[in-house]
């Protein structure tokens, strides 16, 4: 049974690793949509969300075969020593590019709804362009990013298909909480089976009980 | 009332709307006149039970074969899981066995239908050099082996044995990575994200210009593939003409032609 934390650490680090670089990634592309004035727009943002309705096994397959030793990213990155394939940073990069829109969107409608007064009282005050950012637009836009961040996190923590396609099923290694369930149900072992649904269905509440708390006010995850 | 007047209106119309709910109509009872023959067959036999059911078709035309392809034990799940299936075929014995002691199949109609041979395979342009498998194993450059999860893979499981008879298991169980299936197995070597693998001597030679074998390996127990009837089949005369039709000399000349030995007595 204690073999249940070691899928549920990895599945944390993953998906914590994924969420962190989703918000690095997702608030500057998000600004830049959010500013951006051409029609290009609408088709770099829906390139941008495809992940979200593509089937993880199409977005594994696209891994796989660009990130694969025999891959033009993956060769690349082969002569620097790198492999991504059967590691768990390769499970990071599925479950980013997996979970990647849901900070977009949210961010993106989060900046969007700044009121550019307030930012256009900030330049009369005599304010850079970058403090302006990070005190007055970042600020104003917070709520949103986190909110897009810990549905990111939760999408993250639950990434089967594309995880195991790329980074595959290495017990210990890059054995998620999903796919050790996976691995559980195939193999008929109904009693480890339980056990992992049961601790990856209290980890999701939680997870959902901590987004309602820190935002009281947000539709996507509360009713309120 | 009403569809009379309009009948009378729009005469064309009213022609044109029976025509066309007698067609959807005939087309569905050709659906359902068709009897679904679901056949869930061990991943390896994907070429050559598609080859067969085509055959088979040809000869039962009001039979429709519905192919499930998956880990043996996979597929037992689903049966055991209520899932329709008609016809088990396994790689392994042990996934029939198993599938007779949750009551999934027939006993009586289980026969062995065919045999195969494990194989290491590695990657074409690999310069992997093999005398033994415990010393090519152990070689540092060979960094992820593929085998099917012993768990449910019976390519898999004669893997493991084979590897702990040899005394090469620890060796390889920190490089395994578990496969789903056979195929998966496979695929991993063809490219190239696998050092080496273990899969049937008939999957390797799907893709000959991917990978190379590397040497046969000798299996504890024969890789014989096992058949059996689900208990509880709504299509059990279906079913018996199917696993019959495998069993018949064209069903074993197809098999053949894969590169599937017939079962030893």
């Amino acid at each position: 049974m204690q073999d249940a934390w070691i899928p549920l650490a990895l599945s944390l680090k993953v998906a914590g690793w994924a969420t962190v670089l989703d918000i690095v990634f997702g608030v500057a592309v998000a600004l830049a949509l959010a500013r951006w004035r051409s029609s290009a727009r609408d088709i770099v943002d829906a390139l941008l969300t495809l992940p979200l309705v593509m089937p993880p096994t199409v977005l594994g397959y696209y891994l796989l075969v660009l990130l694969g030793r025999r891959g033009p990213i993956g060769a690349w990155l082969d002569t620097l020593g790198i492999r991504l394939v059967f590691t768990w940073e390769g499970a990071v990069i599925a479950a980013m590019i997996a979970a990647f829109p849901l900070v977009l969107k949210s961010a993106r409608s989060a900046f969007e709804s700044v009121d550019p007064q307030l930012e256009q009282a900030a330049r009369t005050l005599g304010m850079g362009e970058t403090a302006l950012f990070f005190r007055v637009t970042l600020p104003l836009a917070v709520r949103g990013i986190v909110a897009g961040a810990l549905l990111a996190f939760a999408r993250a923590l639950g990434e089967f298909g594309a995880t195991l396609m790329i980074a595959g099923n290495l017990p210990g290694r890059t054995q998620t909480l999903s796919i050790a369930v996976y691995s559980a149900v195939q193999a008929g072992d109904d009693h480890t089976a339980n056990f992992l649904v049961l601790v990856t269905s209290v980890v999701s509440v939680v997870v959902l009980l901590v987004a309602g708390r820190l935002l009281p006010q947000h539709s996507l995850l509360t009713s309120r | 009332m009403n569809l009379r007047v309009s009948a009378v209106r729009h005469p064309v119309r009213t022609i044109a709307l029976y025509m066309s709910v007698a067609a959807a109509l005939s087309v569905q009872s050709a659906a359902a006149r068709a009897d679904e023959l679901v056949v869930s067959a061990a991943a390896s036999l994907t070429n050559a039970f598609r080859a067969i059911a085509t055959a088979f078709e040809k000869v039962h035309p009001n039979t429709k074969v519905v192919l499930n392809f998956g880990a043996s034990d996979t597929l037992l799940q689903q049966i055991v899981n209520g899932a329709p299936a008609d016809v088990f075929a396994s790689a392994d014995e042990k996934a029939m066995d198993n599938a007779v002691t949750a009551k999934a199949v027939l006993p009586g109609s289980r026969r062995n239908f065919a045999m195969n041979s494990l194989v290491m395979i590695v990657p074409a342009d690999s310069h992997l050099t093999v005398q033994s498998l415990r010393a090519a194993l152990a070689q540092p450059e060979v960094k992820h082996v593929a085998l099917g999860n012993p768990a449910w893979v019976p390519a898999g499981r004669y893997a493991k044995a084979a590897l702990q008879h040899e005394g090469a298991w620890s060796i390889v169980e920190p490089k395994a990575v578990l496969a789903s299936n056979v195929r998966e197995s496979l695929d991993y070597v063809a490219r190239g994200e696998a050092d080496a693998g273990f899969v049937f001597g008939t999957d390797a030679a799907i893709m000959p210009k991917a990978v190379k074998i590397a040497a046969t390996v000798p299996t504890q127990t024969p890789v014989l593939y096992p058949i059996a009837l689900v208990q509880g089949s709504a299509h059990a005369a279906d079913a018996g003409a199917f696993t019959e039709f495998v069993l018949s000399r064209s069903g074993q000349a197809i098999l053949a032609k894969y590169g599937f030995q017939p079962p030893q007595h």
